[in-house]
């Protein structure tokens, strides 16, 4: 292999932050290449700031580098300037650790979080040199493999991707690369071969072995077209996160990103059951890691790095067994001197929470963020995000009282059955907050946030229409006028236009390559950065194409029709989500199944996998999900929100 | 106890900035338990200050920062301590205890030697000539803009020194990466006082473009007594002693 480090450094003179260029992170290794060694290009198609700290492609990077037969670097999407100056140089797309050409890796893998970044998955296979189409490449070629949230709707990038990995990727990567290994030491055959033999690796989905056919702007059937190809493809998920305690050399980047600071992943899967969260629903069941292997990562990682701040990452993290004495003990660990600051993501909204929140943060008590999601409890019991307007006043007012100054609060707009009056509630909560806020301290500020709802895949809302951007943008005035006048509350919100192209990537079928290939011809890359978005080129895109933005995204779909994503298992039995839609309708909430009986969703009898829960207790604090008051905490919850009767609801 | 530490910072990592060196001492001194001195306050800081930034893209041979330390630690254990938590690139050669009133860096230092290597097409003979025209001029006025005003400044007597070198021929430096074939290099020392001279402005006056000149700090110089000596010298521990004894005044050092 070589390496393009003269040419590459040739043009960092010319670009913003050439750091982002250049490897040498602490924790990162450059690896030996050969002949019986499969070389993987882990590729996260956002900027280094933002692609550096993701922990997947950290875990598999390190992965992939133990094993003696498999070697791993890292790539990121070259900002707009560098692209254009690699361009002109003639300059194909490197890897960060030896600066060799994307094309000489054996698999391109892409970590795919957020769907707007697909016509950048598009620019970089094209800057690497390979043809942006699966059916035009040859076996010379790299294979290109994606992996993360977005595929469990993989039909958008179909056109494009060789391989999409389903679920968790801890197991399968070293399966998949034994498969590739095959195919390279036998002198690299025509790619049908290695695919066909990749669809036959668990949790492994490769598009151009599936007829899909079309009945108008619906999706009429996926079929594969061999006999050993499976009719749909399950998601892989690791049984015990205990087993695999990586990473355990997280990469310390030498310049600033996104969350610098030392991750420890404390579980994985919610089952919160929040009815919009495409996370929770698919990355089922709770998987908590021990909590003295929490404590070591910690300590080690915090030694290691030189870092002064951990996070400890989850879906919710305050859900964890034991999660107060994790956090004391971490602070009050002598080897961490006094000088470690904790961070916990995503934190429930109650007034226990924020009790360990001011735990942890005793200095720097700026903002605090929670997330009600919906203003009206009738809206919050649709999408059962289950918290009463008491857990959020409690915590507010508790935050507000120990001297935090700012309260950030998270709501989705669009949200299905959302009436003005559920607008409007966003409003009476934030200026209720403000007033909380005032009692403690002059300068309180509550800051409003409000995105657009996208219903996505694998989730009870994948029926439902996704609310126009005209009509988005009308709620988000009323909002702006409701709260214009209302002192200390901000309001912000996202492009709504940006939410109809997000629902387009995440909603399609396969004929929407097609548009995110014409999005990316016209230059439009790096769509999810606000400066560089621009709707005009979807629509036209859509247009050009004789494809309808109300077909794909608004629509609500029937219970009859073929999903574009159907033949994708998550683990959630069809039935479960439609269910669960016809509860969302009915006003009726659904417990936590981690601490109230199993309501047999699929996703642990699917796989004959449980929980993993130090605790079967839910911690202390707030309704919980059941409505009950939990303030004390310690006590075994009975649902007192029944479930509506199956099937009654329309 | 106060320490002068001093560094290099060499290849790749050239290419991160100033503040993310700083970032990566301050990481680099919680991995070794360096007994950093913290400001109070809201927002507690290490106690580090360095000398003038290094801009982003240029190498250097001699840099520098002071640290503030609360219990004493062995000095001469540190270079070797430090380096091995750094990234590759960063070397830290050489530290001593100074004084706790000793001047600071940003305040002392009144000129740096630089070497600029010409990778763009200009041939040495042209800029030979060049050096030569700035070093004949009686004044060089270069305009830059500063909060929307244009500014003209004459920065002729900024250059306290300058020539041109053929890197394949001379011996003196060398290239500024391994990796490049020889090019011609300018030797420079340049003010950093009152009116400082950048050395990409002064690329800019030899009508070389920046983004095709290589830097590299050598020298970094204060005065005492009338002499020109470095903040902290690199040739052996005796003269780095006497150069700490210089620059305490002729106090005997602690430790």
């Amino acid at each position: 292999m070589s390496t393009l480090w003269p040419r590459v450094e040739a043009l960092l003179a010319t670009v913003q932050k050439p750091a982002r260029y250049v490897g040498c992170e602490d924790g990162a290794v450059v690896p030996e290449h050969g002949p019986g060694i499969v070389s993987w290009l882990l590729l996260y198609p956002d900027t280094y700031e933002v692609g550096l700290p993701n922990q997947g492609l950290q875990i598999l990077y390190e992965l992939l580098n133990e094993q003696p037969d498999t070697a791993a670097e890292r790539s990121y999407a070259p900002w707009i300037d560098m692209d254009k100056a690699m361009r002109t140089a003639g300059v194909p797309l490197f890897s960060v650790e030896s600066h060799k050409p994307a094309s000489e890796f054996d698999v391109l893998a892409f970590n795919l979080s957020a769907e707007l970044v697909y016509t950048n998955v598009v620019n970089c296979i094209d800057l690497a040199g390979v043809p942006i189409h699966a059916d035009k490449r040859e076996p010379q070629h790299p294979l290109v493999i994606a992996g993360g949230h977005c595929t469990f709707n993989p039909e958008p990038l179909a056109d494009f991707v060789d391989a999409f990995v389903i679920g968790d990727g801890e197991e399968v990567v070293t399966e998949i690369a034994d498969v590739v290994r095959c195919w390279k030491t036998s002198g690299r055959g025509p790619r049908e071969e290695v695919l066909r033999a990749l669809a036959r690796v668990p949790g492994v989905y490769v598009p151009s072995l599936y007829e899909v056919t079309y009945d108008g702007p619906r999706v009429a059937s996926v079929t594969p077209k061999f006999p050993d190809v499976p009719a749909r493809v399950d998601k892989r998920t690791i049984a015990d996160l205990g087993a695999w305690p990586y990473p355990r050399h997280q990469l310390v980047p030498l310049t600033e990103v996104v969350h610098d600071r030392l991750n420890v992943e404390i579980f994985r899967g919610c089952t919160r059951g929040c009815r919009f969260c495409q996370a929770g629903m698919i990355t089922r069941p709770v998987r908590e890691r021990p909590a003295d292997q929490v404590r070591t990562m910690v300590s080690e990682g915090l030694k290691r790095t030189g870092y002064d701040e951990v996070s400890l990452t989850s879906l919710s993290s305050a859900d964890y067994s034991g999660i107060a004495e994790v956090v004391t003990g971490i602070i009050d660990d002598p080897a961490c001197s006094g000088q470690v600051s904790v961070s916990l993501p995503s934190l429930r909204v109650d007034a226990f929470t924020v009790g360990i929140a001011s735990e942890i943060q005793k200095v720097r008590r700026t903002g605090l963020t929670f997330a009600p999601e919906a203003g009206t409890w009738r809206l919050r019991t649709v999408i059962n995000k289950l918290i009463t307007e008491d857990d959020l006043y409690s915590a507010v007012d508790s935050a507000f009282s120990q001297g935090w100054r700012r309260v950030k609060l998270y709501f989705l707009i669009g949200l299905p059955s959302e009436t003005d009056e559920d607008v409007l509630g966003i409003a009476t909560l934030a200026g209720r907050c403000a007033e909380l806020g005032r009692q403690h301290t002059k300068s309180a500020t509550v800051v409003a946030s409000v995105g657009g709802f996208v219903p996505k895949p694998q989730t009870p809302f994948q029926w439902f229409g996704q609310v126009g951007s005209a009509e988005l943008n009308r709620r988000i005035y009323l909002l702006r006028d409701a709260t214009k006048k209302m002192k200390g509350v901000n309001l912000k919100w996202h492009d709504s236009r940006a939410t109809t192209a997000e629902g387009m990537a995440s909603r399609g079928d396969r004929r929407m390559g097609a548009v995110i290939e014409d999005v990316w011809r016209s230059g439009g890359i790096f769509q999810e950065w606000s400066e560089c978005f621009d709707i005009d080129r979807w629509n036209a895109a859509l247009e050009r194409h004789g494809l309808a933005a109300e077909e794909f995204v608004h629509r609500h779909r029937t219970r009859d029709e073929v999903l574009p994503w159907a033949h994708i298992g998550a683990g959630l039995h069809e039935d479960f989500l439609w269910q669960d839609w016809q509860d969302a309708l009915a006003e009726a909430g659904l417990p936590d199944c981690r601490w109230t009986p199993c309501y047999d969703c699929g996703a642990c009898t699917e796989f004959g996998i449980e929980h993993v829960v130090a605790s079967p207790i839910p911690p202390a604090g707030g309704s919980q999900g059941t409505g009950q008051d939990l303030a004390v905490g310690g006590v075994v919850p009975t649902p007192v929100r029944m479930l509506a009767t199956r099937g009654a609801a329309s | 106890m106060r320490l002068r530490v001093r560094f290099s910072k060499l290849g790749k990592v050239r290419w991160i900035s100033h503040r993310d060196v700083a970032r990566c001492l301050e990481r680099a001194f919680r991995r070794v338990d360096l007994p950093v001195a913290y400001s109070g306050g809201f927002s507690p800081r290490p106690k580090v200050s360095f000398g003038l930034a290094l801009p982003t893209g240029a190498e250097s041979a001699a840099e520098f920062f002071d640290v503030q330390l609360v219990t004493e630690i062995d000095v001469n254990a540190l270079p070797a301590r430090l380096s091995a938590a750094l990234p590759v690139g960063i070397d830290v050669q050489a530290a001593i205890q100074i004084d706790d009133r000793a001047g600071s860096l940003q305040e002392e230092v009144v000129a740096c030697r630089w070497e600029l290597s010409v990778r763009s097409d200009t041939s040495f003979e042209t800029v030979c000539a060049r050096v030569n025209e700035a070093l004949s001029a009686a004044e060089l006025v270069v305009s830059r803009e500063r909060k929307g005003v244009v500014v003209n400044d004459d920065i002729r007597p900024a250059i306290l020194s300058l020539e041109a070198l053929n890197a394949v021929g001379g011996s003196k430096g060398s290239p500024a990466s391994a990796e490049k074939p020889p090019v011609t290099l300018v030797a420079a020392e340049l003010a950093t006082t009152t009116r400082g001279l950048r050395p990409a402005e002064l690329a800019s006056a030899l009508g070389l473009d920046p983004a095709y000149v290589g830097l590299r700090r050598t020298h970094q110089w204060i005065e005492r007594d009338g002499a020109r000596i470095e903040p902290l010298a690199l040739a052996g521990p005796l003269s780095a002693g006497l150069a700490a004894e210089r620059l305490n005044g002729g106090q005997k050092r602690a430790g």
